[in-house]
Formats: structure tokens, C-alpha cells, sequence
């Protein structure tokens, strides 16, 4: 049925349902033989699942796989394997308590009898890296490594395999610099003239120009477009990538932020990564009284570290804050949370909410000084500001003594705010503040952002979404690879200058 | 520049080797304050002693490299040493034929060895199967072997286990006595340490413990079978055990409930005073092996010079702590000097 020679692996109707999401649905997608395949979508789209379809990784809930015309199913990667699928993760799946040989090796050993042929193992090894223009010792331990460098082991990890049919790189750049990058694609011009098909994601629109040839859209865990690269342009990518349904409302202000005093200034941050490079290169940054500003940027851009400057996570940062008209040093968490700031942080369950307290102690957590008498917590004193906490931001909740899981993600969401406001802040700052809440409850927190601001809150909130930041914030910087790459306001808000701006700290010129 | 490098390649050095350099200041300390402590008698003995939870730590190893732990050993060595001395003295009785059966002491060998593996299995399924952390799962079946070792003669010992001639079950004391001037527990000590340095080293089964133990998420996505990994480690932990249980046994020519009582800990110091980490994904046998040799010595060189048993412990633990905290320092200078090779070579 499908034997077309051109399509190495056909997916028909690919589902994955999790619990509480459906990440792919209904997706078809054709694997070109001896081609780039490019995988485009923003975060969340589905891209990352459906290629841990195709590696084994994850088995689809529905729908099927085929190859040379069978059907094939993928019980575990090896399953995979040993049909020729390699993938190169995201997120590193080395070993760094073990050498590069090893790692190369792993799972295909080489033996003697019943013994590691370990000599075996070191040339080949050697050979393989000398190939990728990386002579690094095969006996290094790969933690020791830098992380372009194992990048370049987990890429000689597939290349050993003899059978090798499909490659799979997620992303296999973002942690590569300029010239690791063209030894990559000159290796992947190798494979193709090889015949093996490469499957490859990256958020770097200029990368996908140069390598790809053909390019499929996802979004929302839905197929959108494909076309081939010679035929389309960056519009088209951004246009298929964003779409044009989902409008939130813009929220009219009665501040005029013109008029507004700063808050916060921040001058030439900078913040080192380990091993070289920057997490934050040069951020110059203002908050005015009032102003809802938004940070639009990719995964790694560098928005939560911002914030975790900001909260006083990161004192080996340099640079100038001055904050109400005084300089200040951001040193530690409890300093910064008296000076006023409070976080609302991208992961709820993990550091938002301590799920084995009811939704009245979480709320008042952080906030728990303010209602001591002596020695002894005043609990009606908490009760009392817990309860105009929910009435204030309309937290729906039968009994506050319930348990936390028993609200919805929305309103969880909330009550994670309402603990930030607890401690009565100055600047507030929101990362991702509307992630895996249904829209409805998105529509209110923004309301409740919109409404904070309306009464002198300084807000700042990351969003990977364009369409909410758009909808909410005054004004937008744009993070790029640690870098603001533009400052938005007013009409210069829209979907096609955000997305640009926030590829351009990642042109491959200038290197990682 | 230069110059610090070298230092800290001396550094580095002296770092990796310290618990073999620690070994022989030990036995040059007592051999000063002791005359006959360096004496063919003394050294005997304190192989003799190592061996016994030497085995263990070899077991011990390869558990806590996958990022484990087994608490139980010291209770199958209990449970090993009255099994076995119950078929030697009493056979195995099977009510409902009526018969008491008695076997050879090969075959008791092999019979306890197959309960200590089982055991070991037994723990590897609860902590894979059942998600179970290993420091409580081996706790339930450390409290559960003690329990069934003195089920088996209702806290009784089995004393003179020589056997009988007409049954044909003698031999078993071999076990415990010396061949060549060398007691044979150090022999099985000898061939179990080299079977494991070559499964650690030259067998993809030692790759495949040390990934399960780096990355278990990468080892799973490398088509490692983690679940199964950890399962024969503690197969091989207990089979360790029970050899243990049975050189003991034969040693005291007794079976009592209570042996092995707390040999669990020195084996996991042993270990860790060898180098592996506690957080799994390092450690090597050799590094054991001189690991039980320290604590050995100290033991042994302690009693003989008259320190009391309560100072004993004192220093034992303020040992294993020492050790851990130079163990950081070695991690810590390690990471530093890759971090400086790395900017030497841009």
C-alpha cells in the first residue's frame, strides 16, 4: 500500500494522548529518503513526540507506521534499531561517568569471545571522531568534556552503526558553536549521499534554510503544512507555525505609562554559563509603575534565568540594577523578596505548589511572618487575608482547607499567585503564567494581570506564546541566546517582527 | 600556570591511590608500636577477617555503582549459616513421605548458593518491579532472613558441624580451615574478586552497570535493560552473602542465628572507603579490595594494641566519614583540572 521509493517511513494517523493532553493527533507525516526533513512547530507542538514515535521511544496510542511497504511496530528502541532508526536527543543521553569509547560504544560492543574487545573499541572510536573533525581521546571521561563536545559523541554514538537507514537530530545544534555546526552539515551531506534520510528539528530558521529540503509544520499537535524548502519563504514558515485562529482581546490601559515613574533599571547584565559563553549577554532593561512588560524568546533564550537573577539566584552576575532609584545587589532570595519581588515560577507542581498542604497554607506559605503573635501563628489573622486573597482573584474553591490537588490547573495557577501577592510586592514577576491551563482560565489570569497592573503593580511575564504576550503586555523585549534583541511597543507588536527578532541572536555566523 | 598543573597532576596522584597509600602507613604504624604485627601469624588472621566481609563488599560494589544499596547481607549470612549447618546436622525432613534427607556438602554448597542468589532476586524485584527504594526494600528482607534464621532451630545453634561419615556429609569445615597455610576463605575472596574485575571491566555486563548507574533515563534509551541490570546485581550481592555464611559457619564449626549481625555496614565502608560512590556510576573492585584491607587492618591492629571496642567504633566511623569528604576533594580537584585542560586547549 504505501511503497512509494521515495518515502523510507510513512506515519498514518499518528495519535499520543497523555494524561490531560492529546499531543499528536491525527498526524501523517512521510520520511523522504536521502533528504532533510525538517520538523517546525513551537514549543509544544509535538515534534519532539512524534519523532519518539518513530525512534521507539514511545509507543503512538493510535494509528500506524510503515516501512518498505509493512507495517513495523516499535516496541522499544531497540525495535527501532534495528530497522536503521538512530536519533540524536534533545537533552543529552550520555554518560559522563564513562569514556567516550564507551559511550560510542554502548549497547554495540565489540567482542572478543565473550570479552570487550576494548582496542577494537579505541580505533574505532578514534576513527569515527577523526571523521567528525573532533580528535578528542577515545579514553576521556565524557563528563570532563565540554558540551559541544559530547554533543559531537552522542552524534558518532548513531554514525557506528552499520545499518543506519534514518537519523533523527532534535535539535542537535543549540549547543554547538559556529564551526561545530558546518562540521555537522557536512557530515549530514555525507549521509545523504549515503542514502540515509535525516530528520531533523531546530528552532534556527536561517540553519533550516541552508540544510533542509523539505519541511513539515506542526502546531497543537496537528499537521498544518508541507512543502518543499526551495518553495517557501520565512513568512510562510512563521504564518504555519503561529496560524490565525485563537485572538485574545487586547486590554485597553487607564495608566498613561508615558507619565510613569521606573521601578526597576537593569544596565549591561551580564551572566556567565559554565563552560564558557554567556546566559544573559549585555540585557539592558526598564519596568515602569504599572506596566505589564512581556519577555518573548525561545526555549534557552534565556527569559527564566532572567528571573532567576531578578530573585537573587544568581549573584556571580554583573552589571547595574537600580531599583526605585537606588542601586541595589541582588545576592540572595530573602533579600529580594523584602525589597518586594515575587515569582510565580514556569513549573507549578515542581516549585509552584507543596501538594501535601491544603489550598489556605499554600497560599499564605510565603507569607507566614505577617501573621505571628509571639511565638504562635495567629491562624485566624492567615485565614482572614487568605480568604480576600481568593475574593480579590476570584479563586473558586468550595472549602480553602481542601487539598491543592483538587482545584483545576486554572485555579491552581491562581492560588500560586495569590501566594506571590501575599507578600505584597512591588514587582511581580509571572513565568509562563497560563502553561497547561485550559483557555478559559487563561482569559482570567490575564484579566487578574490586567486588573493588578490597573491598581500600580509592575508586572513581568514570560511567554513562549505569542498570541497571550501580544494580548497582555505594555511593552516586549525579545530575548535571543541571551541577548535582547528588540524592544516592542504599541504598533510594533505583531507576530512577524516578535518571531524574527527572537531568531536573531542565532544566526550560525556569529557562532554559539 | 604550568607549575600548578603539575602540582595538581601530584595531587591527583597521590588522591587516587590514597586509600592504597593509607593501607601501608597503617601496617608501618602498627608494626612500629607492635613487634609482632607484621608477622606471617598476624597477617593471616586479618586476611581471614577481611575475607569474610570482604566478599561482601565485592557484592556490595556492583550495587552501589548502579546507585543501590543492600542492607540485607548480613542477615543471609545468618540465614545461609543455619541453613546449611541444619542439613548437615538434621538433614531436611519431608513430613508428608516421611523421609529426612541428607545431602553432600557439594551439593549443600551449591544449594545455599542458589538461595542467596534467590534472595538477592527477591530484592531486585521488589525495588524494579514494585518501585520500591533499596534502602527500605533491603531493609524488609534483612528483618525477614534474620527472622527466618532463627525460625530454622527456634534461635538454637547448630554446634560440631563436622557430619557424619555414614551419611556422608562430611567436609563441610574445609570451608573454614587453612590449605597451604592460607585459610580458604581468602582463596574464594581471591577468585571472587578477580571473576568480578573481569565482569566489571571486560564484560559488557560491567558497562551496561556502570551506564544503569550514570544515567539510568540514557541507559533505557540506549536499549539497556536497566530493570534487569539492577535485578542481577543483587543476585550477585547475595550469592556473595551466602559464600560468606557458609565460610563463616565453617570457620566456628557453628551455626548460630546472630552471625553476620551488622556486617552489612562494614562491607557498604569498605566499599565507599574504596572509592565508590555512593551516588552510583563509579567505583572498582580493586578499590574494595584495599577498602576491606583498611578497615581490616585498623580492626585487627586496634585489638591488638588493646583499644577498647568502644573507641574501636569511634574511630571506624570518624574513618568513613574522613574518607567520603576526601573522596569530594578528589571529585572537586578532577572537575577543576578538566575545566583548566579545556581552556588550555582553545
Amino acid at each position: 500500500m504505501f511503497d512509494n521509493p521515495n518515502v523510507v517511513l510513512h506515519c498514518e494517523k499518528i495519535d499520543k494522548i497523555y494524561p490531560g493532553t492529546k499531543a499528536l493527533d491525527g498526524v501523517s507525516f512521510d520520511l523522504l529518503k536521502a533528504k532533510v526533513n525538517v520538523l517546525i512547530g513551537e514549543n509544544g507542538a509535538g515534534k519532539s513526540t512524534l519523532m519518539k514515535m518513530i525512534a521507539g521511544i514511545e509507543q503512538p496510542s493510535a494509528g500506524k507506521m510503515y516501512m518498505d511497504g509493512e507495517e513495523v511496530y516499535f516496541k522499544d528502541t531497540n525495535a527501532a534499531r534495528a530497522k536503521g532508526i538512530g536519533i540524536i536527543h534533545q537533552e543529552l543521553s550520555l554518560f559522563p561517568n564513562m569514556t567516550v569509547y564507551q559511550n560510542i560504544f554502548i549497547g554495540h560492543e565489540e567482542k572478543k569471545g565473550l570479552f570487550l574487545n576494548d582496542s577494537a573499541h579505541k580505533s574505532g572510536a578514534a576513527k569515527i571522531l577523526k571523521r567528525l573533525e573532533h580528535e578528542i581521546p577515545a579514553d576521556t571521561m565524557v563528563g570532563d568534556l565540554r558540551v559541544g563536545q559530547q554533543q559531537m559523541v552522542e552524534i558518532a554514538r548513531n554514525l557506528i552503526q552499520d545499518d543506519l537507514r534514518v537519523l533523527i537530530m532534535d535539535e542537535p545544534t543549540s549547543s554547538l558553536s559556529a564551526a561545530e555546526v558546518k562540521v555537522l552539515f557536512k557530515i549530514v551531506r555525507e549521509l545523504l549521499e549515503q542514502g540515509i534520510s535525516i530528520v531533523y528539528i531546530s528552532h534556527r530558521l536561517e540553519e533550516i534554510m541552508e540544510i533542509g529540503d523539505h519541511v513539515t509544520i506542526l502546531r497543537d499537535g496537528k499537521y498544518v503544512a508541507d512543502a518543499d524548502i526551495k518553495d517557501i519563504d520565512l513568512s510562510w514558515i512563521v504564518e504555519n507555525m503561529v496560524g490565525k485562529n485563537t485572538q485574545y482581546h487586547r486590554f485597553q490601559r487607564s495608566i498613561d505609562l508615558d507619565k510613569a515613574e521606573k521601578v526597576l533599571e537593569m544596565n549591561h547584565i551580564y551572566l556567565p554559563k559554565k563552560g564558557g559563553g554567556w546566559l544573559l549577554e549585555d540585557v539592558n532593561m526598564y519596568l515602569k509603575k504599572g506596566e505589564v512588560l512581556g519577555i518573548y524568546g525561545l526555549l534557552g533564550a534565556g527569559r527564566s534565568e532572567l528571573f532567576e537573577c531578578l530573585m537573587g539566584l544568581h549573584p556571580e552576575h554583573s552589571g547595574e540594577v537600580i531599583y526605585r532609584g537606588e542601586r541595589i545587589k541582588m545576592k540572595d532570595t530573602s533579600s529580594q523578596i523584602k525589597r518586594g519581588f515575587a515569582l510565580v515560577p514556569e513549573d507549578r507542581q515542581r516549585q509552584g505548589l507543596i501538594q501535601s498542604l491544603d489550598i489556605c497554607k499554600n497560599t499564605s506559605i510565603a507569607s507566614l511572618q505577617n501573621y505571628v503573635k509571639g511565638i504562635f501563628l495567629n491562624n485566624k489573622a492567615e485565614e482572614t487575608a487568605v480568604e480576600e486573597q481568593i475574593r480579590n482573584i476570584h479563586i473558586k474553591v468550595a472549602d480553602k482547607k481542601l487539598p491543592i490537588l483538587s482545584l483545576s490547573g486554572g485555579n491552581q495557577q491562581k492560588v500560586v499567585i495569590g501566594k506571590g501577592l501575599l507578600t505584597h510586592p512591588n514587582v511581580l514577576l509571572l513565568d509562563e503564567p497560563s502553561r497547561g491551563i485550559d483557555i478559559g482560565a487563561k482569559t482570567e489570569v490575564f484579566e487578574i494581570i490586567h486588573e493588578l497592573s490597573e491598581q500600580g503593580l509592575s508586572i513581568i511575564v514570560i511567554s513562549s506564546e505569542l498570541k497571550e504576550i501580544m494580548a497582555i503586555a505594555d511593552r516586549i523585549y525579545v530575548l535571543s541566546n541571551g541577548k535582547c534583541t528588540g524592544e516592542l511597543t504599541g504598533d510594533e507588536i505583531n507576530e512577524d517582527t516578535l518571531v524574527r527578532t527572537s531568531y536573531a541572536g542565532l544566526g550560525t555566523g556569529k557562532g554559539a | 600556570m604550568k607549575k600548578t598543573t603539575n602540582n595538581n597532576q601530584l595531587l591527583m596522584t597521590i588522591l587516587k591511590g590514597r586509600t592504597f597509600i593509607v593501607l601501608i602507613l597503617l601496617l608501618i604504624f602498627f608494626s612500629v608500636i607492635k613487634d609482632n604485627f607484621l608477622s606471617v601469624a598476624t597477617l593471616t588472621m586479618v586476611a581471614k577477617h577481611v575475607s569474610s566481609f570482604g566478599i561482601l563488599a565485592l557484592g556490595m560494589t556492583f550495587v552501589i555503582i548502579t546507585g543501590g544499596i543492600d542492607l540485607s547481607v548480613g542477615s543471609v549470612v545468618g540465614l545461609v549459616g543455619m541453613l546449611a549447618g541444619g542439613m548437615i546436622q538434621e538433614g531436611v525432613t519431608l513430613k508428608f513421605v516421611g523421609v529426612t534427607l541428607y545431602f553432600s556438602v557439594p551439593m549443600i554448597i551449591l544449594f545455599m548458593l542458589i538461595v542467596g542468589a534467590l534472595i538477592g532476586m527477591m530484592n531486585g524485584l521488589i525495588i524494579t518491579k514494585l518501585n520500591v527504594a533499596p534502602f527500605i526494600a533491603t531493609l524488609g528482607t534483612m528483618y525477614i532472613c534474620r527472622g527466618l534464621a532463627n525460625l530454622r532451630s527456634n534461635g538454637a545453634t547448630y554446634s560440631d558441624l563436622k557430619g557424619y561419615e555414614t551419611l556422608g556429609n562430611t567436609g563441610f569445615k574445609t570451608l573454614g580451615s587453612n590449605i597451604a597455610g592460607i585459610p580458604a576463605g581468602v582463596y574464594v575472596f581471591a577468585v571472587l574478586a578477580v571473576i568480578s574485575v573481569i565482569l566489571l571491566k571486560k564484560m559488557p555486563f560491567g558497562w551496561r552497570v556502570l551506564a544503569v548507574g550514570g544515567n539510568e533515563k540514557s541507559a533505557r534509551l540506549s536499549g539497556i535493560k536497566a530493570d534487569k541490570i539492577k535485578i542481577i546485581v543483587y543476585m550477585i550481592s547475595g550469592f556473595c552473602a551466602a559464600w560468606v555464611g557458609m565460610i563463616n559457619t565453617a570457620q566456628l564449626s557453628a551455626a548460630q542465628p546472630a552471625q553476620g549481625d551488622g556486617w552489612e555496614m562494614n562491607a557498604i565502608a569498605a566499599t565507599v572507603l574504596g572509592g565508590t560512590s555512593m551516588a552510583g556510576g563509579s567505583g572498582t573492585i580493586l578499590g574494595t579490595v584495599v577498602g576491606a584491607f583498611v578497615i581490616g587492618v585498623i580492626n585487627d591492629g586496634m585489638t591488638m594494641c588493646g583499644v577498647s571496642e568502644f573507641w574501636q567504633k569511634v574511630i571506624r566511623g570518624a574513618v568513613i566519614i574522613l574518607a567520603v569528604v576526601i573522596d569530594q576533594t578528589q571529585r572537586n580537584l578532577q572537575a577543576k583540572m578538566a575545566l583548566q585542560a579545556r581552556n588550555e586547549n582553545k
